[in-house]
């Protein structure tokens, strides 16, 4: 039961993704990619069930093993895809009636973000360093084909950017794999790249290539996870691609590839004692949250804003791994979630508002509350949740690591971050405060010409009523089941905030596999 | 093979390795280039194949033959084809860094590489180990290429000198990582390529050239 379970996140898109090459995008497939990441969700709770109740199961061969940290991962997988998958028809009905689009491309966004999921499912179920790898590295492939899909200049630059630096990043990572790899067969009792083996034999790996090994490992999959020095291709990258293959990146890949970081850190702190990674994590933490906040003061496009955003939370969350006490890794995880669905909630609606305004520049766009109350609401509370106010859990996870930083004897570096963390907060609430408050913009031209189409397919998205009371502008979109999915999510993350309910003892026994100490 | 022979062949093909990454960076024309690294396929080749007959072990040779036909034969005919598509940019006219400073970094990367790698030469003495400096030196100038040449074609080459580098390393350290992720690292190296094909072929559509200077529409 729990292997059909375990294997079904990977299996439900895989299957839709068939249906999508086969079928193509059209009103009798659109919501198949939903279903499908229903599935996943339903799929990666119900193995969450099972590994708290039996613990860890292995299968395939050996080469997929799912434990807490890797059914909490699922849930992250499926809950972020959910959000994102209900929102897309409604976004490309939009790009569809503006020209923007076409059959071919979002049968091909379909197809891959479907494919997208699976390899992330893959990632997180490996039981190896190897199976790992190979799935993050074809993460990349999948995902540049979707961040070059628009094929205009800016467009390409984005995708050439990403394959050339997550790549060269991953292949770092590579390198470190078989080193880790050459230390475990040369230790005293022969191990493999399984995660058990390693952290069984890592007391007894030679130190010396082990700091290679590790150093590689973390720089090489912190590329992909966005931290500081290779995080070049993240703002492009996520400014380019589509809303909701943006909303995937930043919500889920670049936490995928976090968690690899964090099982690198089990077996480094193992072999090397916990100094070595928390140095290295440390001053990648303070360089991703120094780099997002001088970039976020100044910032002009509202995309590249979130993006930033984005830097900066995967440097909390190295913050919280440096720390590694088991409240911080606790935290650390419900940070990875919380962050996930209220960064969807914002790119699915970056997405929008540059659907509706036709800019994406900050100062394009005026008293956007005026004209769009309910996806104004939706970016508002999606900012206010990601500078992490209460109740939205990220105020409870970003207190959980700041006190366990401050207890774990990293007081001043956490007082730095914290610090940061502000200065990134006023600029953020300063930025969207501009874009969602004031009068309108009187002559919106390329909103008219945006949302002229749009109209016609409106009754299709009919769904929600749209807040009475608004003045009469030109015609709007109702919103249907996208605005529930913001929604949902926004209000998910707040529940969160209150009541980790059962995903408590889940989140306790996935912080036991990261510390080791229960 | 005797033992002094099989030491002989194995420096024979690390040098070998060696002198193809640094003659990468004295070269300018793209052409000549690509011959280069599709000659430095051959030496990994070599140096998996020696290992292979060392061993006696039938499946190193099959991967052997493999590593021929993928670094040897596929990745230089598909840079070759995209080199034909290029039109006037078949030079390197004006990397970042002169070729003599580009050959002095490379003699220094080198000695870093040999520094390095001390500890993984004396976790298991032997032949192949000792090698191992020279597969991390071809991937420390592999990157150097990577972030000092201005052509698309360029930083494609520099990425896969890395790749051979670290390919290199994976043989001598290792008896195999598992098929699986043998597989999985090659094919996943061969879509890198393609996809980056496919995206020089885009950006040719869109710039007219492949001049990543043409590549700042963004930026903060």
């Amino acid at each position: 039961m729990t292997t059909l379970l375990m294997l079904a996140p990977a299996l439900i898109p895989l299957l839709a993704a068939l249906l999508y090459a086969l079928l193509g995008w059209r009103p009798a497939t659109e919501w198949v990619g939903a279903v499908a990441a229903v599935g996943v969700l339903a799929a990666a709770i119900g193995t969450a069930v099972g590994v708290t109740a039996d613990g860890p199961h292995t299968t395939v061969f050996g080469l997929l093993r799912v434990d807490a940290l890797s059914a909490f991962m699922l849930i992250v997988i499926g809950a972020v895809a959910c959000v994102t998958t209900v929102a897309t028809p409604g976004h490309l009905r939009v790009e569809l009636a503006a020209g923007r689009t076409d059959d071919a491309n979002c049968r091909q966004l379909g197809m891959l973000v479907q494919i997208f999921l699976a390899l992330m499912a893959v990632a997180v179920l490996a039981a190896n360093l190897g199976v790992l790898w190979v799935a993050m590295e074809a993460t990349t492939i999948v995902t540049a084909f979707l961040v070059g899909q628009r094929r205009g200049r800016a467009a390409v630059e984005a995708a050439w950017k990403y394959v050339v630096i997550c790549s060269t990043g991953i292949a770092l990572a590579l390198l470190g794999t078989f080193l880790l790899n050459f230390a475990a067969e040369n230790a005293p009792t022969p191990a493999g790249l399984d995660w058990v083996e390693l952290v069984g034999v890592a007391p007894e790996l030679n130190p010396g290539v082990t700091r290679i090994a590790v150093a590689l490992l973390i720089v090489g999959f912190g590329t992909k996870a966005g931290l500081a020095p290779l995080h070049a291709w993240l703002p492009d990258a996520h400014s380019q691609a589509p809303a909701p293959v943006s909303a995937l990146m930043s919500g889920v890949l670049i936490s995928v590839a976090f968690y690899a970081v964090l099982r690198v850190k089990v077996i480094a702190d193992a072999a090397l004692g916990v100094d070595f990674t928390r140095a290295l994590l440390l001053v990648l933490a303070l360089a991703s949250l120094t780099l997002a906040a001088s970039l976020l003061l100044a910032q002009r496009d509202y995309k590249r804003m979130l993006a930033y955003s984005s830097i900066e939370n995967m440097g909390l969350l190295a913050l919280g791994a440096a720390i590694g006490s088991p409240l911080a890794i606790a935290a650390v995880l419900l940070h990875i979630l919380g962050h996930g669905l209220a960064k969807s909630v914002l790119f699915l609606g970056a997405g929008r508002v540059l659907q509706v305004t036709g800019t994406s520049r900050i100062d394009g766009v005026r008293g956007l509350a005026a004209r769009e109350p309910v996806l104004a609401g939706c970016i508002g509370f999606g900012v206010l949740a990601i500078i992490a106010l209460p109740p939205f859990s990220l105020f409870a996870s970003e207190l959980g690591i700041a006190r366990a930083g401050f207890v774990g004897g990293l007081g001043a570096v956490t007082a730095a971050a914290l610090l940061l963390v502000l200065v990134i907060a006023a600029a953020l609430v300063g930025h969207t405060s501009r874009m969602l408050l004031g009068a309108p913009v009187d002559s919106p031209v390329p909103a008219a010409a945006a949302v002229a189409p749009v109209a016609a397919v409106a009754p299709v998205a009919a769904g929600a009523p749209v807040a009475a009371g608004a003045p009469a502008r030109p015609p709007r979109r109702r919103w249907g089941a996208d605005t529930f999915a913001l929604v949902g999510a926004l209000v998910t993350c707040a529940v969160l905030g209150l009541t980790l309910g059962p995903l408590g003892p889940l989140l306790v026994q996935a912080s036991t596999v990261v510390t080791g100490t229960p | 093979m005797s033992t002094a022979l099989y030491i002989q062949l194995i420096d024979l093909a690390a040098g070998a390795l060696l002198l193809t990454a640094v003659l990468v960076l004295w070269r300018r024309e793209l052409a000549s280039i690509i011959e280069v690294f599709a000659l430095q396929g051959v030496a990994l080749a070599a140096l998996v194949g020696i290992m292979a007959v060392e061993q006696g072990s039938a499946e190193l040779g099959a991967v052997a033959l493999g590593v021929l036909l993928l670094r040897a034969g596929v990745l230089p005919w598909v840079l070759r084809r995209a080199l034909a598509g290029a039109g006037a940019t078949q030079r390197e006219t004006k990397p970042l860094v002169n070729v003599v400073s580009s050959l002095l970094a490379a003699a220094a990367l080198t000695l870093l590489a040999y520094a390095v790698s001390q500890p993984l030469v004396q976790l298991a003495p032997s032949a192949a180990t000792h090698a191992i400096p020279v597969g991390m030196a071809v991937v420390l100038i592999g990157f150097f290429v990577l972030v000092t040449r201005r052509l698309a074609l360029s930083q494609l080459v520099g990425f896969l000198l890395m790749d051979n580098g670290i390919t290199a390393v994976g043989f001598l350290t290792t008896a195999g990582v598992g098929l699986i992720v043998e597989l999985g690292v090659t094919l996943d190296v061969l879509l890198v390529v393609l996809v980056l094909q496919v995206l020089k072929t885009r950006m040719r559509e869109a710039f007219g050239d492949t001049d990543l200077d043409e590549l700042r529409e963004l930026h903060d």
